[in-house]
């Protein structure tokens, strides 16, 4: 760490390096051992495709990302709404906990066609529910884990200042959860994301990127298909850098106490 | 700041501290719980600096919290200033510095030395006049807008005795607020806690585990056994007036004989003989 931290560059550098590296490998592998294009097309081959298609890819992606975005918001609302309730009446969080737990072990993306029925599936409602559901589950458990995990001796120091419950709140246990809601928020934008690609595979002429996959696939473009497949990883990668910035700013001097 | 926290201690007759018969047993596994505290009684006067001094697991951070209402004691009663623990905690009697710092990481320095005057609605420029004065006095003074992960343990705990020190109690109670300062900085405290002290007149409960630091400050010691911690014995420290605590002291010959004193009463097997001298 210490190393690697003295030559920024090198962090930098290192993984650009490795990752053409493994690119050219591939490329390699591909020609040299004539790998057909539906089991494995070349980075070049893919490559050209997202060149070529560029504003299809885009178009695809700002769907699926819209989608993702909606939901995201929606269920980071909703579970840090939920937790501060469930932190603040002990009865119904004991209530509720089994409940939760349960259902945060459902696969969300099954409820598609079940949401299909109900929202009908040319409209982005029941798309942007399932990225809502599966962003709230994470964004809940990490959200009230924050709000229970006030340190004692914070408590005793509200506690001798004669501090009311509200004030307790406001100078301690809140600004204490609000790194662990920004950790649940990232790990919450990678599953809206996927959430709403896959959902699109349960059906609905919307063109989003999981339909523009599986639409490459069945007319045999496997190289499109690919380029998609990028352009997915890249909108992945978006959402997760966006909240990781945020989680960063949020955990700014919190090492220690 | 507040009214009451500017205005000088009155003086009053009241004992600062009134603790009698009390016991405190922590509920344990299958009934089997632990005393940390048996049949303790001690007055305390106001203005009087009295350090408690014992083994390690003796109880001495447990009486602090009993004393704050913070713990309530299983038999007994706490008084302070003539009132029941909780009273004087809702009256904000007392301040506090915890054994760990116990800073708000989110909050610079100054923001925490500010905490007790917020909540207790200070206006913002008084409060930011008394932080500055105090971040000064603990010789943080160009850390005043840092974070507490940005400073080392020892200033993390001088920024929380500043914090117990800002609404100038008439009561303080210290849990080895030196414990984590260099030699050289704890001396400089010590220094600086016995002038507060003679300036405010306020009554000190300090807990250490130095005995020339206690003897140092303190007008008496109390001397504690191992669990269940009893108070095996008194001592009357008064070597001169506060003011007369200066660095010549620590090297009075009286001094060196009133170390020795809380040396032996510490190591001292004789803890039943002295049982007679508990209660004042
Ligand atoms: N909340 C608690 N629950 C159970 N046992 C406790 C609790 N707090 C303290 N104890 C026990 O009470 C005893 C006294 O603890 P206390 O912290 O008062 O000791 P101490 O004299 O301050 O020790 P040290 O010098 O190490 O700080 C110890 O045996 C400890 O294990
Ligand atoms: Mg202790």
């Amino acid at each position: 760490m210490s190393a690697a931290a003295s030559r920024p560059w090198v962090r930098i550098l290192a993984p650009i390096v490795l990752g053409l590296l493994v690119l050219a490998l591939w490329q390699g592998a591909v020609v040299a051992l004539k790998i057909q294009p539906f089991v494995l097309p070349g980075p070049i081959a893919i490559g050209t495709q997202f060149g070529l298609r560029a504003p299809f890819v885009l178009n695809a992606a700002l769907i699926t990302a819209l989608n993702a975005l909606i939901g995201l918001v929606i269920g980071t609302v909703g579970a840090a709404i939920a937790a501060a309730v469930a932190a603040s009446l002990r009865v119904l969080d004991e209530l509720s906990a089994p409940i939760v737990t349960a259902a945060s072990v459902i696969p969300i993306v099954s409820l598609a066609p079940a949401l299909y029925t109900m929202f009908g599936a040319d409209a982005q409602t029941a798309r942007v529910l399932i990225a809502a559901l599966a962003a709230f589950v994470p964004v809940y458990f990490n959200t009230l884990r924050g709000l229970r995990m006030a340190a004692p001796i914070h408590r005793d120091l509200m506690r001798s200042y004669a501090a009311s419950s509200g004030q307790a709140l406001r100078a301690v246990t809140l600004p204490g959860a609000v790194p662990y809601f920004f950790t649940g928020v990232r790990i919450a934008s990678s599953l809206a994301v996927i959430s709403a690609l896959i959902a699109e595979d349960f059906g609905g002429p919307i063109k989003g990127l999981g339909t523009a996959i599986t639409t490459a696939v069945s007319s045999s473009n496997y190289p499109l298909a690919w380029a998609f497949v990028l352009g997915a990883i890249i909108t992945g990668l978006v959402f997760y850098g966006a909240t990781l910035v945020l989680e960063t700013a949020a955990t700014w001097h919190r090492v220690s106490a | 700041m507040s009214a009451n926290a500017s205005a000088a201690p009155r003086p009053s007759t009241e004992p600062a501290v009134e603790i009698v018969g009390v016991g405190k047993v922590f509920p344990g596994r299958r009934g089997a719980g632990v005393t940390a505290l048996e049949d303790v009684s001690l007055q305390i006067e106001a203005g009087e600096f009295v350090s408690l001094i014992g083994p390690s697991g003796c109880g001495k951070s447990t009486m602090l919290r009993l004393i704050a209402d913070l713990d309530a004691p299983s038999s007994g009663t706490v008084n302070v200033f003539g009132k029941p623990a909780r009273q004087a905690r809702l009256d904000q009697d007392y301040g506090i510095a915890f054994q760990q710092a116990g800073l708000l990481p989110w909050r610079t320095v100054r923001e925490n030395i500010e905490l007790p005057l917020q909540l207790h609605g200070a206006g913002r420029a008084a409060r930011r006049a008394r932080a500055d004065e105090l971040i000064e006095l603990v010789g943080l003074g160009d850390f005043g807008d840092k974070h507490p992960d940005q400073l080392s343990g020892g200033m993390q705990q001088r920024v929380a005795i500043a914090r117990s020190l800002v609404e100038s109690p008439r009561l303080l109670l210290m849990d080895e607020p030196f414990g984590a300062l260099d030699e050289m900085t704890r001396e400089r405290m010590q220094t600086e806690l016995a002038r507060l002290r003679a300036e405010t007149g306020a009554a000190v409960v300090f807990v250490t585990h130095s005995i020339p630091e206690a003897v140092y400050l303190s007008d008496r010691v109390v001397v504690m056994s191992p669990r269940p911690g009893r108070i095996v014995r008194l001592l009357d420290m008064r070597l001169g007036s506060a003011q007369e605590r200066t660095d010549a002291l620590r090297e009075d010959e009286h001094f060196f004989e009133r170390v020795s004193a809380v040396r032996e009463a510490l190591h001292g097997d004789a803890v039943a003989s002295v049982q007679g001298k508990e209660a004042r």
